[in-house]
C-alpha cells in the first residue's frame, strides 16, 4: 500500500521544517486520500471477504463458551437457586454486580469516543467511532445479563418496568435499582440509534456493492438513503442532536450506577464523590478497552493498517493518560475524605481494604490503574506501539475490575454488624462473566462480517477537508471547514 | 422569605405500635428463641455447608462476642438480634418491586414474599444484617413437612425473608380482640421467640399503651437502641449491664 512505501524514506527526517509530503501521508489518515471507489472496496474486501479459519475457529470457541458460560450456566443457576454462585451474607452482590459496573463501564468509553471527539471536531476519531460505538452497544447488553442474572427470580424481572396492570403497581422510584434501570434503557435506546444514524450512508454504500442475501439486508438498513443534499443535511442535524444529547445521557448513566452505591447506608459506599468517580471509572476502563479492540482489528481485519494508524494510538494514549490522571485525583479524594471522616466502621473498612486478605488487590489496583499507565503513556514513542498501547489497555482493565471488586464484594464484607462479618468465595459467577466476555467478543467478530467496522463517509469527508500544499520548498497541511 | 435563623428540630421520638424489649444480661444463649421462631414461621433449615457460609437462614440469632486469646477470654452478654422494626428503615426505599413495604397500620416492616424478585438491596442495606435469603430449594425430609405452620407462607428460592414480629399471631389477637368488641390486651398473645424464651428475656407487647409491661420496661431510661445514629428509629430496646 501507498503508505508502506515511503518508510525508509523519511526515517530520518526528525526537524518538522524539513518534513516531507510522504512523512505526512505515511502519519496522518487523513492526509493520505486514497480514491473513494478504492477505499469502498478496501472496506467491502474486509468484511464480504471468504471467512478465514481463524474466523470459523474464533466463532466456534467463543459460542461453545457461550453456551456453557452463559446459557448452561444460567439454566442451571434458574433452576437451582442463586446458592451455586458465591453469594452470602454479608456479601448479597458479588461479582454479579462487579461485572455490570464493568460493562456499563466499558460501554462508556464508546459514547465518549464517537460523541464527544465529535462534538469537539477532533479529526483523529474519523476512523474509529463506529467500532468505539459497537463497543457501547456490546457492552450494554453484557451489564444486562450481568444484573438480571444475579436476581433471585429472574423470571419475574419484567416486575421492575413500568407497565400497566391490574393491581396498579408500579416500580418504586424511591429505589436507586429503578432509577438505574431507566437510566441503562435510556442509554441502550439512544446508544442503538446513535450507532445507527451514522451507519446509514455506509449501509447505501454497501447495498450499492452487494448481492444476494447481504443486498436484502443493506437495502433495508440504508432506509433508501440515496445521498442527496437534502438527506445529508437530515442525517447531519439528527446526528448532532444525538450527539450532544447522548453526553449527558453518558454522564448520568453511570452516575446513577454509583448512586446504587452511594445511596446505601454503608460504610465505604455512603459517598458523595462516587457519582464522577464513577464516571471517570468508567471511562478509564472503556478507553482501555476501545484501545484493545482497535489493536485486534488493526491486526487482524485486511486493510485495517491503512485506517488505524499509530497516529490513532497516540491520540488514545493521550486520553488515557489524562483520564488515569483524573481517576487517581478522584481515588484520593474519595479515600482521604473517608479516612478522615472517623467514623469506625469506615476505618475498618479502609484497613480491610489494604491489610486484608485481598490487600494484594488494592495494591494491584493502584499499580494497574495509575502506575503502569503512568510510566508507559507519556512517551510518543511507546504510546505510539500498538501492542503496547494495548497492553496497557488489558492491565487498566484488570486494574478497574479489580477496584469495583473492591467496591462490590470486599466492602460488603465489612459491616456494621460484626458478627456477620465473612469472606466472599466466588461460584459459578466465574463461568458466568467468562460468558459476558466471550459474547461480547463474539458479538464483535459477527458484526466484523455484517457491518462495516470503519465509517468509510466519515474518513472520506475529512480527507476532502485536508490537503497538503507546497509552499516553495515546504510542504503545509491546510483544512477547509466542513458543514 | 424570612431572615430568622431556624429552629433545632429533633428527631421525633416516633412510637412503634408494637415493640419488643430483650434483657441481655439475663439472656443464657440457649437458641430456644431461634428454635421457636424457625417452626412458628416455616423458616428453612440449610444444613451445615451453607450454614458455615454465611447462609444461615434465622431469623432471630443469638450474637456471641468476645474479647482477647485463651484463656484470659472475655465474653461479653449474648445478643439476640432480629429485625428492629424500624420507623424509618433503610431496607424499604431502596426495593425496585415493593417487595419490602411499611405497614403504617401496624407500624411493622412487611416483606411481601410473592413480591421479591430477589435483587437483594434491602439486605445489603439493612445496618442490622437481620433479613434473609432463601438461596436455594431447601428441603424438609419427612416428617418435617408436618409442622409446618399453615398460618405462614412457605418461601421459595430467590426471595428475601425476615421476622414479621409473627404478625399472624398479631392478626389472630386483633381478630378475636375485635369479634369480642374489645382491644388487644396486654399479655394476650407474644411472638414464638418470647413464648420459648426460658429466662424471660424477651418482652413483646404494645408501644403504644404506657400500660404495658414492655413499654414500660422500654422508658425504664438505660435501655439501648442498636445503631439508634443513622436515624432507623428502631422499635427493639435492649438492656445490658443493669
Amino acid at each position: 500500500m501507498a503508505y508502506d512505501k515511503n518508510k525508509s524514506e523519511h526515517a530520518h527526517h526528525d526537524d518538522h521544517s524539513g518534513h516531507s509530503e510522504a512523512h505526512f501521508r505515511e502519519k496522518h489518515l487523513m492526509l493520505d486520500p486514497l480514491p473513494r471507489g478504492q477505499m469502498n472496496d478496501m472496506v467491502m474486501e474486509s468484511m464480504t471477504g471468504k471467512p478465514t479459519w481463524k474466523f470459523w475457529a474464533a466463532v466456534i470457541i467463543l459460542g461453545g463458551i457461550v453456551a456453557y458460560g452463559l446459557v448452561y450456566t444460567w439454566a442451571r443457576m434458574i433452576i437451582e437457586g442463586i446458592g451455586i454462585a458465591g453469594v452470602n451474607r454479608p456479601s448479597y452482590w458479588g461479582i454479579f454486580l462487579v461485572n455490570t459496573v464493568f460493562w456499563i463501564g466499558i460501554s462508556h468509553a464508546g459514547t465518549f469516543i464517537s460523541a464527544i471527539l465529535r462534538v469537539f471536531k477532533a479529526e483523529f476519531r474519523r476512523p474509529f467511532t463506529r467500532a468505539a460505538e459497537l463497543m457501547t452497544t456490546f457492552g450494554l447488553v453484557q451489564a444486562g445479563f450481568s444484573v438480571f442474572m444475579h436476581m433471585g427470580r429472574v423470571w419475574l424481572s419484567y416486575w421492575l418496568f413500568p407497565y400497566p396492570n391490574q393491581r396498579m403497581l408500579w416500580p418504586n422510584l424511591h429505589s436507586p435499582l429503578t432509577w438505574d434501570l431507566l437510566a441503562i434503557t435510556t442509554y441502550l435506546l439512544s446508544s442503538t440509534m446513535y450507532l445507527f444514524l451514522p451507519l446509514i450512508p455506509d449501509m447505501a454504500m454497501a447495498r450499492d456493492r452487494s448481492t444476494g442475501w447481504r443486498k436484502n439486508l443493506y437495502k433495508v438498513l440504508a432506509l433508501g438513503f440515496r445521498g442527496t443534499e437534502g438527506e445529508w443535511t437530515h442525517l447531519r442535524n439528527a446526528m448532532n442532536i444525538f450527539a450532544f444529547a447522548i453526553i449527558p445521557v453518558m454522564f448520568s448513566v453511570h452516575t446513577i450506577v454509583s448512586w446504587d452505591f452511594a445511596a446505601a447506608t454503608r460504610p465505604g459506599w455512603n459517598s458523595t464523590i462516587f457519582g464522577p468517580y464513577f464516571v471517570v471509572g468508567a471511562l478509564h476502563s472503556g478507553m482501555g478497552a476501545a484501545v484493545i479492540v482497535l489493536a485486534v482489528i488493526r491486526g487482524n481485519m485486511k486493510h485495517m493498517k491503512y485506517f488505524i494508524r499509530a497516529e490513532h494510538f497516540d491520540a488514545i494514549g493521550k486520553l488515557m493518560l489524562i483520564i488515569s490522571m483524573a481517576w487517581a485525583y478522584f481515588f484520593f479524594n474519595d479515600y482521604m475524605v473517608q479516612w478522615y471522616g472517623g467514623d469506625k466502621w469506615t476505618h475498618q473498612l479502609l484497613h480491610f481494604h489494604e491489610e486484608g486478605p485481598l490487600g494484594w488487590m488494592w495494591l494491584s489496583m493502584l499499580i494497574c490503574n495509575v502506575a503502569v499507565p503512568w510510566a508507559i503513556l507519556w512517551n510518543t514513542k511507546w504510546r505510539s506501539t500498538p501492542w503496547l498501547v494495548s497492553t496497557v489497555g488489558i492491565i487498566i482493565n484488570v486494574g478497574m475490575w479489580f477496584e469495583r471488586y473492591i467496591i462490590v464484594p470486599v466492602s460488603l464484607t465489612i459491616n456494621r454488624a460484626p458478627f456477620t462479618w465473612r469472606m466472599y468465595k466466588p461460584g459459578v459467577e466465574i463461568q458466568l462473566g467468562i460468558g459476558t466476555l466471550a459474547l461480547f467478543i463474539l458479538l464483535y467478530v459477527l458484526a466484523s462480517k455484517i457491518i462495516p467496522l470503519i465509517p468509510v463517509w466519515e474518513v472520506q469527508e475529512g480527507q476532502m477537508a485536508h490537503e497538503l500544499k507546497k509552499f516553495g520548498r515546504e510542504t503545509v497541511v491546510s483544512v477547509s471547514e466542513l458543514e | 422569605m424570612t431572615n430568622a435563623i431556624p429552629e433545632v428540630k429533633l428527631a421525633e421520638e416516633q412510637v412503634g405500635k408494637w415493640g419488643m424489649v430483650i434483657n441481655q444480661d439475663i439472656c443464657t444463649g440457649c437458641q430456644a428463641c431461634v428454635a421457636a421462631c424457625a417452626m412458628e414461621n416455616n423458616v428453612s433449615f440449610v444444613g451445615e455447608e451453607d450454614s458455615g457460609y454465611g447462609r444461615s437462614m434465622h431469623w432471630i440469632r443469638i450474637e456471641r462476642f468476645w474479647e482477647g486469646e485463651y484463656p484470659e477470654v472475655k465474653m461479653t452478654p449474648n445478643q439476640p438480634m432480629l429485625c428492629q422494626q424500624c420507623g424509618s428503615a433503610p431496607c424499604e426505599p431502596v426495593c425496585p418491586a415493593f417487595a419490602t413495604v411499611h405497614s403504617t397500620a401496624e407500624s411493622l416492616n412487611l416483606q411481601v414474599y410473592n413480591r421479591c424478585v430477589g435483587t437483594r438491596y434491602c439486605a445489603n442495606n439493612c445496618p442490622y444484617q437481620v433479613r434473609s435469603f432463601n438461596w436455594r430449594d431447601y428441603e424438609r425430609p419427612e416428617p418435617l413437612p408436618n409442622q409446618l405452620n399453615p398460618d405462614v407462607t412457605v418461601r421459595r428460592r430467590g426471595v428475601m425473608e425476615k421476622c414479621t414480629f409473627c404478625i399472624q399471631r398479631i392478626h389472630k389477637a386483633q381478630d378475636k380482640a375485635k369479634a369480642e368488641g374489645r382491644e388487644v390486651v396486654d399479655g394476650e398473645f407474644t411472638t414464638a421467640c418470647a413464648q420459648a424464651c426460658p429466662a424471660t428475656a424477651i418482652t413483646f407487647g404494645r408501644m403504644d399503651d404506657p400500660q404495658s409491661l414492655v413499654s414500660q420496661l422500654a422508658h425504664k431510661g438505660h435501655g439501648v437502641k442498636h445503631l439508634e445514629e443513622l436515624g432507623t428509629l428502631p422499635n427493639v430496646t435492649y438492656f445490658k449491664g443493669g
